[in-house]
């Protein structure tokens, strides 16, 4: 009985395929349509899974960084710094002379030749404070009650901009997720519209099944079929795209990335990304078609 | 097996097609359905297989009242009723073989015993060598032949047949009604519209005649 279930399903499965295969200009636009619509949204969240993949990235930047006033000596820098590891919502700071300061700028910068006719070390002491939490109140708290030292020139909040780029990455989702619904919709009158259209092509076929006794189940399920077959054949092409887009996109973004010298790559389409995608188109597919079928074929009578 | 109780059709816009109609077939009955076009033949065949609905009176088929089937049911219904058709209503992108194993495969039928009932049915037609033929490259009558092993493939209680010979020459009609003989002959009971005079009176069974809407004679009765 069961093995009977399936092979019917198969042989449907088989059928939508074949029939599509009839109308191969047809067939090819529709998916391609169907494709489009959904490469869209779909490559949209892989920009923005890449995107919020960027923040660990800069884990350290939950760090401030303050600067002191030029004339602070060495010894009230360190001092300082010790004083400010006391503080109960600090966790380290690490206190960098001008000395070192200097050296640093030479080696991570390469601008040391430029250096070299400067006689005075125009750098100041700098601590780096590592906040205990996390949570950007008590971090701006921290860099409020920092900036009120006598020693203090300026306070750098690493994290603000962080913090930025992830509300704006937060807010993109959001529009993402909006015209992935949209899209979505599209997706179902389009594959709704290419059913009620072979509905009408196979009227006569549709009344003689009526005829000989068909229920509304079966003479559904090819189009059904077919809409599914298009929604899944479709995604496959989207996915298609979004791994030729990042293609394309690789080499512009790895230069971009080094310019930052930032060691970041697009990553593409997850396993389980393509497999919602997949599984979205052919449950978009198969959900368009059932509106059309609903709606039309009870229209259809043998007279 | 078939019984109609004044029965009354009328279609939207006013147009009476059946008025006061009432009969009745035995099981293994075989009757012609006659009078001229435009009497009611085809309505009273469509209330059979509930293609339409009577506007009153009641259509009893195999003790079933169809005015209470309810539309889902209309295709269990329709699976125990064998309709031809005069113009033959066969699939033309499908092989004769699967022409003739649809009703089978709606019912659900496991795929050797579909096979067996389609070579049987085109035996008795005698079209068992034409199953991997199209339709369309078969001659009227013999396309007329697949749509009566279509209609009997599933062995409905009965069958019902709008003008089978309508489009064929004597011969080939006087063929078509023997066929018909021959399965009321194993119990099927058999309703078949037709006008054409000549073949009926080379036949010799029930005639219920219809005039604008009316039965005006029934032989049986």
């Amino acid at each position: 009985m069961i093995a009977r279930y399936f092979s019917l399903h198969a042989r449907n499965f088989v059928a939508a395929l074949g029939r599509l295969g009839n109308t191969p200009i047809g067939a090819t636009l529709n998916v391609l349509v169907v494709a489009i619509a959904l490469a869209l949204p779909a490559a949209m969240q892989v920009l923005i899974a890449n995107a919020s993949s960027m923040s660990p990235a800069f884990d350290d930047a939950a760090d401030l960084t303050v600067y002191l006033e030029l004339e602070v000596s060495d010894d009230r820098g360190r001092a300082l710094s010790a004083e400010i590891a006391l503080r109960d919502d600090v966790e380290s700071t690490n206190f960098v002379s001008k000395l070192e300061g200097l050296a640093e700028f030479r080696t991570r910068t390469g601008l040391g030749g430029a250096l070299e006719g400067i006689t005075a070390n125009p750098l100041p002491h700098v601590i780096r404070v590592r906040p205990a939490v996390g949570d950007i109140e008590t971090i701006d708290a921290l860099a409020g009650a920092l900036t009120e030292l006598d020693e203090t020139q300026s306070v750098q909040l690493d994290r603000l901009w962080v913090e930025r780029l992830g509300a704006i990455v937060a807010l993109g989702g959001r529009a993402v997720d909006m015209i992935t619904l949209l899209l979505a919709a599209a997706v179902i009158l389009v594959i709704g519209n290419t059913i009620r259209l072979e509905i009408n092509n196979r009227r006569t076929e549709i009344e003689v099944l009526k005829l000989v006794g068909a229920t509304d189940g079966f003479i559904r399920r090819p189009f059904l079929y077919t809409g599914l077959c298009l929604g899944s054949i479709g995604a496959i092409a989207a996915a298609a795209m979004i791994g030729i887009g990042l293609l394309l996109l690789s080499r512009p973004v790895g230069n971009l990335a080094a310019l930052y010298s930032a060691d970041f790559r697009l990553s593409g389409l997850s396993l389980q990304g393509f497999g919602i995608l997949v599984g979205g188109g052919a449950l978009l597919g198969w959900g368009g078609a059932w509106i059309a079928a609903a709606r039309h074929l009870k229209a259809i009578e043998p007279a | 097996m078939i019984r109609f109780e004044n029965v009354q059709k009328r279609y939207p816009g006013g147009r009476e097609a059946l008025s006061g109609v009432s009969f009745s077939m035995e099981r293994g009955e075989m009757a012609f359905l006659t009078g001229p076009s435009g009497a009611g033949k085809s309505t009273l065949l469509k209330l059979i297989a509930l293609i339409e609905r009577p506007t009153r009176g009641t259509v009893l088929v195999n003790d079933q009242n169809t005015s209470r089937i309810r539309r889902r049911k209309v295709p269990a219904f329709r699976q125990r009723i064998g309709v031809v058709f005069q113009d033959h209503k066969l699939l033309y992108d499908r092989k004769v073989f699967d022409n003739v194993a649809l009703p089978l495969i709606i019912a659900g039928m496991k795929p050797r015993e579909i096979g067996r009932r389609v070579r049987a049915a085109l035996d008795q037609v005698g079209l068992l060598d034409r199953e991997a033929h199209p339709p369309i490259t078969l001659s009227t009558g013999e396309q007329q032949r697949v749509g009566i092993a279509r209609a009997v493939a599933s062995r409905p209680d009965v069958v019902i047949a709008d003008e089978p010979t309508g489009n064929l020459d004597p011969d080939l009609s006087l063929e078509v009604m023997r066929l018909f003989e021959r399965f009321n002959e194993v119990g099927v009971t058999l309703l078949i519209a037709t006008h054409d005079l000549d073949l009926l009176g080379r036949l010799d069974h029930r005639r219920i005649e219809l005039v604008g809407g009316r039965l005006s004679r029934d032989s049986g009765q």
